[in-house]
């Protein structure tokens, strides 16, 4: 798997969420991502994004064109460094939500995604890359 | 004295050039490509000679390393060719032994050219069988590609005609699922229906499964998902033709339909004319009339 | 600040959100929005969101919150023009619009907030302590 393309857009602000989505659109249409699977990348693009703001106090996302074979993809990776996940099963629970949201962050963007992988630590930061193929 | 392979190959194909063009368009000839008739001797021999002049050129850049950018343009060319091969539907065999037919002429001509000198000859043979090995791949591997991106495309298509929207009444549409529901084919299903629910305007969305063979949970779950989609729109779905092996199934798996649904095509239909507020009645005596 | 634009007509809002929604406008139409709905004790909240190209959790929470606000101020919520990538990407997100009426386009909104306000014209007006005008 080869990477064709990086860019990297910062998340500290609720204009940064609406960036990220901007761009993660313009790269979805780049690499001929369908309509649906572009409402997809995107949605879960926005969710992610605004957890990495709410719950992370903000950190950067990289945007990557990935090659693979045949295939070209699209991956994200939101990096935080923010108090982290304790129990992550728990947080990746429908509706379960430590901070007032609808608790559909992250088990929407694994569901609106074809790889997904999350790492977090007490402390230190949380780190979630989704990606989505063609 | 050390023989560089590579320029004793270059040297060969340069001054030997009409021989070898005419022992490989002889080879050619021999082989299957022709005879199958898909593809005519001349636009053969028109390729035949786009081709050699490149590896020509290449080999006259210098280096033996097929992948290099003094072979790009060659490599673009056998990729063209490989690929109208793999549309028209020659046999993998046939693709390769382009490349591979070649081998022979440049043997004989490496053999004229050095005759005695056995170190050059084994230089000059080993230099052709590695860049016309590395280049017979290639030939393969872009034609593999081509025939999956094909397969691919098929897959697409049989599903989009597998799953036709029809229009029953204005606002009325009928979408009937004949065979088995994958998720990738439900993605496209569930595509289609809700495209067409926008274009028609339409209020009411049957979806017939009598063709479909089985309901497990995951069929159901992606019937579902379509018919909240549908609702989100503003459209109502009605699922029909539930046979009554499967509606047992589904109940012992403890699936939940949670949905409107009809025994028949027909039930449904009526129902979906009722709440748009029409209905069908039998024409007033027609038997009279005709009197 | 931009603010997205509300229409009175007859007993029903309009909003048609045109715009990449960002959250400070999200918020700001649900304001407003609730005032408008008091202050012109309107029965019915059109919403529509054809060019919309994502609705996520943020922007679906609004919809629901105005929905259940606009209840409690007795007036119906419908949500028209939803593109059928959006609604897919919708119901795999998990999110349910409860308390929502949809409609396929502006028209047919109008007519299902017309049809509730016919109805209740018809029924149980007496019932009622509505002020008009």
């Amino acid at each position: 798997m080869t990477v064709t393309k990086t860019e990297t857009l910062p998340v500290r602000s609720g204009d940064d969420v609406v960036r990220v989505r901007q761009r993660v659109r313009a790269l979805a249409v780049e690499i001929g991502l369908g309509l649906v699977d572009q409402t997809k990348i995107i949605t879960a693009a926005s969710e992610l994004a605004r957890n990495t703001l709410d719950y992370g106090g903000g950190g950067d996302v990289c945007m990557e064109i990935v090659q693979a074979a045949m295939r070209k993809g699209l991956r994200l990776t939101f990096e935080d460094h923010g108090p982290g996940i304790a129990d992550i099963e728990q947080a990746m629970t429908d509706h379960y939500t430590s901070g007032g949201g609808l608790g559909l962050g992250l088990g929407g963007a694994k569901r609106l995604s074809n790889e997904f992988h999350i790492e977090s630590t007490p402390g230190s930061g949380t780190r979630v890359t989704i990606a989505r193929w063609k | 004295m050390k023989t560089d392979g590579a320029e004793v190959l270059s040297k060969t194909v340069t001054q030997d050039e009409a021989a070898i063009l005419d022992a490989w368009n002889a080879a050619l000839r021999e082989g299957t490509s022709l005879q199958s008739g898909r593809i005519r001797e001349a636009e053969l021999q028109t390729q035949v000679k786009a081709v050699f002049g490149q590896i020509r050129d290449a080999l006259a850049s210098g280096g033996l390393d097929a992948d290099a950018a003094g072979f790009a343009s060659l490599r673009e060319t056998l990729a063209d060719i490989s690929r109208s091969r793999a549309i028209q539907g020659f046999t993998p065999t046939d693709t390769a032994n382009f490349v591979f037919s070649l081998k022979e002429p440049i043997f004989d001509a490496l053999k004229r050219m050095l005759d005695g000198d056995a170190t050059a000859l084994a230089a000059g043979v080993w230099a052709a069988g590695k860049v016309l090995d590395r280049l017979g791949l290639q030939t393969m591997e872009v034609f593999l590609a081509s025939r999956e991106e094909v397969i691919g495309r098929q897959g697409q298509e049989i599903a989009e005609l597998s799953t036709p929207v029809v229009r029953l009444w204005d606002g009325i549409l009928a979408l009937p699922l004949i065979g088995t529901l994958d998720s990738a084919r439900t993605g496209v299903v569930m595509e289609n229906l809700l495209q067409a629910i926008v274009d028609e305007e339409a209020e009411i969305a049957i979806i017939d499964i009598t063709g479909v063979p089985t309901v497990d949970t995951l069929v159901a779950q992606h019937l579902l998902k379509t018919v909240a989609a549908a609702r989100l729109m503003g459209a109502d779905c009605i699922v029909s033709g539930i046979r009554p092996q499967i509606a047992q199934t589904m109940v012992h798996l403890g699936v939940e339909l949670n949905v409107v649904s009809k025994a028949t095509l027909a039930d449904a239909f009526a129902v979906a004319l009722k709440r748009t507020g029409r209905k069908v009645v039998r024409q007033q005596a027609p038997a009279e009339e005709r009197r | 600040m931009d603010r997205i634009p509300i229409l009175k007509l007859g007993g029903a809002l309009i909003v048609t959100i045109q715009v990449d929604m960002h959250d400070r406008l999200a918020l700001a139409l649900e304001e407003d929005l609730t005032a408008m709905i008091a202050r012109t004790s309107a029965r019915g909240v059109l919403i529509e969101i054809s060019a919309l190209e994502i609705v996520d959790s943020f922007i679906g929470r609004m919809l629901v919150s105005i929905a259940a606000v606009s209840r409690v101020l007795d007036a119906e919520t419908v949500v028209a023009g939803m593109r059928p990538a959006v609604a897919i990407t919708l119901v795999e997100l998990g999110l349910e619009l409860t308390g929502i009426k949809t409609a396929l386009n502006v028209e047919r909104g109008m007519a299902l907030i017309q049809a509730r306000l016919s109805e209740e014209d018809d029924g149980h007006e007496s019932d009622r302590d509505r002020h008009e005008n």
